[in-house]
């Protein structure tokens, strides 16, 4: 972001998000959604600690930029939907 | 489509967090309560780095990283330079529990006694995660962690935070664990109808401290709640109320679960539960004598 | 106006004109009076700031540097273990590039208890990169809290002014208190670039990795490279505006002179009367009283130096384990420049021993022939 003292603010301040940082490559099960047998109750989307399961056309969907693999979407899908599967 | 909590993310993606992280979800969950009109003040803790590092920061809302023991104090800063401004902003102060319990008390305290405006929410995790999993004074008894090990367990008990801060006669003290976040969002939103200093405590499991697998964190959540080792509860302008009553599950399902506590034997663990059970009979009884038992 | 009131009524005095919105503080012997005063400025809505009365030095100063970061200009003043409590705060005042200022009665540090004035309580906080003014009297104190603010929003650094416990804390003087519009034209609000702002969301001080570190401390180095300039100028221009000039560093009869006597804070005075007597027998003598300590002015010291064959300094410090501050921090300015001039270091009146003028007149006497070790003048 910078080349030189010169183009930096005067403190460690953000100027930017986090969006660069691909937490999906941390991955080694990836959560893997059953669309038919999802019932569509977001708790997915709700548990998700990263914000990493959008809601896409009234579904959840697996953001695999930045899921981190955790597997609590799969541990809490009341429909045993969602199933880790190693990448 | 139906959500049960709001749906604005104010956290963004690309965290330093680690896998099923409590105090991630926390976050998540304290910013959709807040709002944009927010400014957080974070003290050393796990946050610190989550955030990410300079230049670059996850959360959609300003944010003020301070020192360890100063989440009170300069979120007091803050608050007087809303006032003077006269300014809505909400600051919150959000820390760990180390920050929080151990060497920021003294702060809290002194932001409490005065009433300066602010939402503190300590996120528990139960031991010094950032620094790699020291006790604190809110690590339960039994536990093991770096400083406390299984040979020597910590052999005194979670120090007990929350009625220190009801002792500061706050207008609302509450308890909330990020398995049931409808009931945290809601008592932030009520924290937030509070003129003074509002104190909420979330349980925020560490997989990498407690020894757990990541997968876990919700379900692990939901048991310390259940076994009514971490009670739901609030405290308003002095009235206790229970948030979730139902005490259904012993303190051996939930510590079997996790490897901090796989060390003990029988006989400390039902000590524990002896314990579990006077502490949740003693919360009982505060309801009660300020009648309010019956929804 | 003209008031007659303490060192301590004059920081007070400084603040309120100077408009702190926030003012966070913890009562500390001898510094109370700054506080008490204020207290009851906010009480009788003659100053419009919130004055969180923290629990704690530390709180004091997280809580400036909470209100300084949220775009106010913060205030508050300590002493000797009060400064000490702070000095984390104090680098993060610094660091996070937030121009709080504070009073800080000189008081020497404990134990034994002591309530009386030296420097090391300051001086500790050196390299936590506040600037750092040492004031000669109620005047000044007043003067330089306006200035302070005027130079420390400018370049981006916190800053400390100094006054000796008692001697000038409690000794009343006449102060001129200039008019609140002339004030506020000399120093407009504080409208920083960059603040806690909701619709910015900027994270101020996160982690920052070995690749910018380095740059963010060159930087606060540019920034007091800038302040001494700025010191200069400010003191220029309120001399100007309200009649009292003011700069880095004091000579106070330093035309055609072979001995420079260096001196800080209200001894100076005392320095001064000496000079006085000196110059009257003759002697060719000149005092330089060191107003800044950081940024040290090492440019000026160095022309000063320029003139003379011998420099005397008297420190109301010690570095232990070395020797006094203001003297090595002189010697270090001129090392590679004016190696060849002899410079004598005393220390004196630690602990608020009087240093009289018959003290002076001694040192100044015993500055001769090739300097040795410090000594140590009056010792029992």
């Amino acid at each position: 972001m910078f080349k030189t003292n010169k183009d930096m603010p005067p403190c460690a301040m953000s100027l930017a998000d986090m969006s660069h940082n691909k937490t999906g490559s941390w991955r080694t099960f990836k959560p893997v959604l059953d669309e038919n047998k999802c019932i569509k109750c977001f708790i997915c989307w709700k548990f998700c600690p990263e914000n990493s399961i959008d809601i896409e056309n009234d579904m959840p969907k697996i953001n695999y930029d930045y899921c981190k693999g955790c597997g609590i979407c799969s541990n809490e899908c009341p429909k045993k939907c969602i199933e880790m599967v190693e990448e | 489509m139906k959500l049960t909590i709001p749906g604005e993310e104010l956290m963004g993606h690309g965290n330093l967090s680690c896998q099923g992280c409590g105090g991630s979800l926390a976050m998540r969950y304290a910013l959709k309560a807040l709002g944009r009109d927010t400014i957080a003040v974070i003290p050393a803790c796990c946050w610190s780095i989550i955030d990410g590092p300079f230049p670059y920061s996850c959360l959609k809302i300003p944010v003020f990283h301070t020192a360890f023991e100063t989440a009170a104090s300069a979120a007091s800063g803050v608050s007087a330079a809303m006032k003077i401004k006269g300014k809505k902003t909400t600051v919150l102060a959000w820390a760990g529990d180390g920050g929080t319990f151990d060497i920021g008390i003294q702060a809290l305290s002194g932001a409490a006694e005065r009433g300066d405006n602010i939402i503190y929410i300590c996120y528990d995790n139960e031991a010094y995660m950032n620094t790699g999993i020291q006790r604190s004074s809110a690590t339960p008894y039994g536990a093991w962690t770096t400083t406390t090990p299984a040979k020597k367990f910590k052999s005194a008990p979670k120090k007990n935070m929350v009625e220190i801060m009801v002792a500061h006669k706050i207008p609302y003290t509450a308890t909330a664990c990020i398995a049931y976040p409808e009931d945290f969002i809601k008592k932030i939103k009520k924290a937030k109808g509070f003129q003074g200093t509002k104190y909420i405590q979330v349980l925020a499991p560490c997989p990498t401290g407690w020894r757990y697998d990541p997968a876990k964190t919700i379900e692990l959540s939901k048991m310390a709640v259940e076994s009514g080792i971490y009670p739901l509860y609030e405290v308003e302008n002095g009235i206790y109320k229970i948030s979730r009553k139902a005490k259904n599950k012993t303190v051996k399902e939930y510590i079997k679960m996790q490897g901090r506590f796989s060390h003990l034997t029988g006989e400390v663990i039902d000590e524990m539960q002896k314990n579990v059970d006077k502490e949740w009979e003693l919360l009982i009884r505060k309801e009660e004598f300020y009648g309010h038992t019956k929804e | 106006m003209k008031k007659v009131v303490t060192g301590n009524y004059a920081a007070s005095y400084g603040a309120k004109v100077s408009r702190a919105e926030v003012v966070a503080a913890y009562p500390i012997t001898p510094q109370t009076q700054i506080v008490e005063k204020i207290a009851s400025f906010v009480a009788n809505n003659e100053m419009d700031a919130e004055y969180i009365k923290v629990e704690s030095e530390h709180s004091a100063m997280a809580a400036c540097v909470g209100a300084s970061a949220a775009g106010c200009r913060a205030y508050t003043a300590t002493s000797a273990q009060g400064l000490a409590l702070m000095h984390e705060m104090l680098h993060w005042a610094a660091n996070a590039r937030l121009p709080v200022v504070m009073a800080n009665v000189n008081r020497a540090m404990g134990p034994p208890w002591t309530v009386w004035t030296d420097q090391n309580d300051s001086l500790s906080q050196r390299d936590t990169g506040w600037l750092q003014f040492y004031c000669e009297n109620s005047q000044e104190v007043f003067d330089t809290t306006i200035q302070a603010y005027k130079i420390c929003e400018k370049i981006g650094l916190p800053g400390m002014l100094v006054l000796d416990a008692f001697i000038l804390s409690h000794t009343s003087e006449p102060v001129e208190i200039y008019d609140q519009d002339r004030i506020d034209k000399f120093l407009p609000k504080y409208n920083p670039r960059y603040k806690l702002e909701p619709s910015e969301t900027h994270a101020f001080g996160g982690l920052t990795t070995p690749e910018w570190y380095y740059e963010l401390r060159y930087k606060i180095q540019s920034a007091m490279d800038e302040g001494l300039k700025e010191i200069e100028s400010v003191g220029k221009d309120f001399g100007k505006m309200f009649g009292r000039k003011y700069g880095l560093i004091e000579k106070y009869r330093c035309d055609d002179i072979d001995t420079l006597l260096v001196m800080s804070g209200s001894t100076a005075s005392t320095g001064k009367e000496v000079i006085d007597r000196l110059r009257d027998n003759g002697e060719r003598i000149g005092l330089a009283r060191m107003r800044v300590f950081r940024p040290f002015p090492k440019q000026e010291m160095r022309k000063l130096a320029e003139d003379v064959n011998k420099i005397i300094v008297i420190d109301r410090n010690i570095s232990f384990g070395n020797e006094g501050i203001f003297f090595s921090e002189l010697k270090s300015a001129l090392y590679n420049e004016n190696t060849d001039i002899p410079v004598y270091g005393f220390i004196a009146g630690l602990g608020g021993r009087d240093i009289t003028m018959k003290d002076i007149e001694g040192m100044i006497k015993k500055a001769d022939g090739k300097p040795k070790d410090i000594i140590w003048w009056g010792l029992k």
